[in-house]
């Protein structure tokens, strides 16, 4: 049985970094659960690509960092923030599909 | 230089006090207090960003409140003075370009004649003039941010209020020349912290990283808050950041998550001049909710670049936010917009008005648009705000009223409720949004010399000015 992410994660966010990019922050609970995410692999490039429905070329970066025990994912924005048809200046409510990961 | 001797001795410290995330965005009184009781060496606070989008640096206009960012700066300004200690304001007035930074002088004068205060003003500008950019881009100089597309001469000149982040340079340049106010253009948000240790000898890695976070002061301790103040005490090999609210803590967890916030990769973050390198850092905690942070490097990379910003002018909005309730009209949804854009695009092209129409359709993929997976409607209402824009406010106002009244009337497979489509909770209905803005320039620009930028100095004696 498969657990949610919520089961490992105590937060996960959404913001710009820059106007052109948008980067989500997975937080993990404590150490072991960082561990397996970074050792199983959990969260790929291929992955993200498919939840957001953005090409794989799309998804700049998967960033481990230790030191928050957290994970960091940043990709290209659909549009520059604030171009025609934006629907989130910030980038702050872009969270929501990974809340369905499940490991 | 006494200074630098200063920092060799490791029981020396240089403490800053940083007043708010974004000034403006207020503090508790309590809080600041207690930041001067520490006997602060520099107060400072970062006042932008460009993440409220474009409008703010094309339309020339502050992105936070005017009675807010003086009743901030009233605290700092007399704190500063009667202290006798300089305040630093970064990115005055949130995109820093001439009138954002004009409009902050004016603020900062009325302050001084109001509490007859006493000291000379720096003003730091961050234009930049375009044949200046013309001629980089001619050599091929000028490099694009990731995603961006590479600037060229057409985007170079439609652009507004140019202006780059300024490094820890020109706030130096201000310092040393006797002012104790520094107000900046653009700037580089941790330079508003860095800028005066680095200038006194303690190490730029660790400066530059304490300004990292203090630039959003309290937003890095737990409970985070982007209106409270944060301390910080840099020492030779660490700095030590401390809550000034006993509500709030710093963890080791809040600050290294706060390393994260905004930036695409974490270990490495890039500024002008150089970059700053976090694979040896590491944080502690310390008694009393306190965080002890070691081990940041600053590393140049290659020739100094600075990073510009401009926006162009796109045109002008206007809006109309409605909603609908049945159930037929929401699952027909998608036909039915096609079908209001398409007709509204013939009229336009008849009537030789220009404009383009979005649909914000919340309850659907209002909030995510193009990322949006989840294809299914669950909800049982749905928001719709039409947004126009065209090259004058007027057409916008055309295109948005008859996208309205278009999508009101619009008959659609299966209607039955054919009284109109919308409910509108407004009246008027529609609403002028003004000027529309997009960014254009996006990109590095090779500078020859860091502290090349204009500081203008003020002398502000009892807050008349004087010679």
């Amino acid at each position: 049985m498969k657990r949610p992410i919520t089961a490992a994660a105590k937060v996960i966010r959404s913001k710009n970094s820059g106007p052109y990019e948008l980067t989500l922050d997975i937080l993990f609970k404590d150490r072991a659960h960082f561990e397996l995410f970074r050792r199983r692999r959990i969260i790929t490039k291929r992955k993200i690509a498919a939840l957001y429905k953005r090409p794989v070329a799309d998804i700049l970066k998967i960033v481990y960092f230790e030191p928050s025990n957290a994970l960091k994912i940043t990709l290209r924005r659909p549009i520059p923030s604030g171009d025609a048809g934006e629907t989130d200046i910030y980038g702050a409510q872009q969270h929501a599909p990974l809340l369905s990961l499940t490991y | 230089m006494a200074a630098r001797k200063r920092a060799k001795n490791p029981h020396k410290e240089f403490r800053v006090l940083s007043a708010t995330a974004i000034l403006g965005y207020g503090f508790p009184e309590s809080s600041f207090r207690e930041g001067l009781r520490r006997r602060p060496h520099l107060i400072g606070a970062d006042a932008g960003s460009t993440d409220p989008g474009p409008y703010y640096l094309g339309a020339g206009k502050s992105f936070t409140d005017r009675a807010a960012v003086k009743r901030d700066l009233r605290f700092m300004l007399t704190a500063g003075v009667r202290l006798g200690i300089p305040v630093v304001v970064g990115s005055a007035g949130g995109s820093g370009a001439r009138p954002h930074v004009d409009w902050c002088e004016e603020i900062i004068r009325e302050i001084a004649g109001e509490e007859r205060l006493t000291f000379q003003l720096g003003v730091i500008y961050a234009d930049v003039a375009k044949d200046r950019v013309r001629r980089h881009l001619r050599r091929g100089e000028i490099v694009p941010l990731t995603y961006v597309p590479p600037l060229t001469e057409d985007a170079l000149d439609a652009s507004v209020h140019l202006v780059c982040q300024m490094g820890v340079e020109p706030i130096q340049k201000a310092l040393a020349a006797g002012c104790q106010v520094v107000l900046a253009g653009r700037c580089y948000d941790p330079a508003v912290f860095a800028a005066l240790p680095i200038m006194l000898g303690y190490d730029p890695g660790l400066a530059i990283h304490m300004g990292k976070i203090l630039e959003c002061a309290a937003i890095a301790a737990t409970p985070g808050s982007g209106a409270d103040c944060a301390f910080a005490r840099l020492r030779e090999d660490a700095f030590v950041l401390e809550s000034l609210n006993p509500k709030r803590r710093f963890t080791k967890v809040s600050t290294a998550a706060h390393t994260l916030y905004e930036k695409t990769d974490p270990y490495h973050l890039p500024g002008p001049g150089g970059a700053l390198d976090l694979t040896g850092c590491s944080f502690r905690e310390l008694p009393g909710g306190k965080v002890e942070v070691r081990g940041s490097r600053h590393v140049k990379t290659g020739p100094y670049h600075v990073k510009l910003e401009g926006v162009r002018r796109v045109g002008c909005r206007t809006i109309a936010v409605a909603g609908t309730r049945d159930p037929v009209m929401i699952r027909e949804i998608d036909g039915i917009l096609s079908g209001v854009q398409a007709q509204v695009k013939d009229i336009l092209k008849a009537e030789k008005v220009e404009g383009r129409v979005v649909f914000h359709v919340y309850g659907k993929n209002g909030v995510m648009g193009a990322l949006e997976p989840e294809t299914r409607i669950r909800g049982h209402e749905l928001g719709i705000v039409i947004e126009a824009v065209g090259p004058t406010q007027a057409e916008a106002d055309s295109v948005c009223s008859l996208t309205r009244s278009t999508l009101l009337h619009y008959g659609y497979p299966g209607r039955i409720a054919t009284a109109g489509n919308l409910a509108l909770p407004f009246s008027p209905s529609d609403a002028r949004m003004g000027e529309v803005f997009e960014f254009s320039v996006y990109h590095l620009m090779p500078l020859a010399r860091p502290d090349d930028f204009p500081v203008r100095t003020v002398r502000l004696r009892g807050g008349k000015e004087s010679r």
